[in-house]
């Protein structure tokens, strides 16, 4: 079966993530495929490079990456969303005139329409949020 | 080479109030942007999403910017039905009077004005959701 799954919430704030994660990762391993990541509201905040939690603690965004790297996954955060929040990827960075980016690898920052899009072509869209 | 279009049954739940979080508008703009994908949208307005309906919105007050007026909006872009939970209604004290009157003009039938409200049970509200393709939950 082919996932799009939804992140609706910010790391740490929320389980919705760490659940997105378990799924996702059970979901590969009985040979289903992810389509598309999306994030959206404070779930943006999941691609933020800058995040550092105490060492014995989890660390979402790499969790995500690492994932991501490994399965060939589309890990999309929503633009809108983004700009609200302050997460900005290079190329924003320099249209903007600012001397940095904090969007984690392994992410891009695209529009909705990639989670319309990703919902219509998959099977089934899984969304965790509050 | 030719594409199968593919349409899907979309529902956008909405659960919370229009103001205090950020849901509300957040999913607003979902609907708006999806609807570029001709797809066949509805809304379900469930607990306090209820409120994201209601009449005479003002809050200026506590400085954010009234963005009910959107909703009526949402027939043009072919979102013509809104469905409002009437036990969330009864829970809450309102009625369909506190409502805002959201229509659709149907082109199909002279550009007549249609109502988009739909108030339904809890029950029925089930049985929407069984019949969805897709559902986001706001």
């Amino acid at each position: 079966m082919k996932f799009t799954i939804m992140i609706n919430e910010g790391p740490y704030q929320h389980q919705a993530s760490d659940s997105a994660l378990q799924f996702t990762r059970a979901a590969l391993a009985q040979g289903h495929e992810i389509f598309r990541v999306f994030f959206y509201h404070d779930g943006v905040n999941n691609a933020n490079s800058l995040s550092r939690p105490p060492r014995d603690d989890r660390q979402l965004q790499k969790e995500w990456a690492t994932l991501a790297e490994a399965h060939g996954l589309d890990l999309v955060v929503c633009t809108a969303a983004a700009q609200r929040r302050g997460i900005i990827d290079a190329d924003e960075a320099t249209r903007k005139g600012l001397n940095m980016s904090n969007l984690n690898n392994g992410f891009r920052i695209s529009g909705l329409g990639q989670l319309i899009e990703g919902s219509i072509q998959s099977d089934r869209t899984v969304v965790f949020g509050d | 080479m030719s594409q199968t279009v593919i349409t899907k049954k979309f529902m956008y739940v909405n659960r919370k109030a229009p103001y205090g979080t950020v849901y509300a508008l957040e999913s607003l703009e979902v609907a708006l942007i999806a609807a570029a994908f001709d797809q066949e949208v509805s809304l379900a307005f469930l607990d306090d999403g209820v409120y994201q309906l209601m009449r005479g919105q003002a809050p200026e007050g506590i400085g954010m910017k009234n963005f009910s007026p959107a909703y009526h909006a949402l027939g043009d872009y072919d979102i013509t039905s809104l469905y409002v939970e009437r036990e969330s209604l009864v829970e809450r004290g309102l009625s369909e009077a506190d409502i805002m009157p959201i229509t659709w003009e149907d082109e199909g039938d002279n550009w007549i004005e249609k109502p988009s409200i739909h108030i339904c049970s809890r029950k029925e509200m089930s049985t929407l959701f069984a019949m969805q393709d897709v559902i986001f939950s706001f």
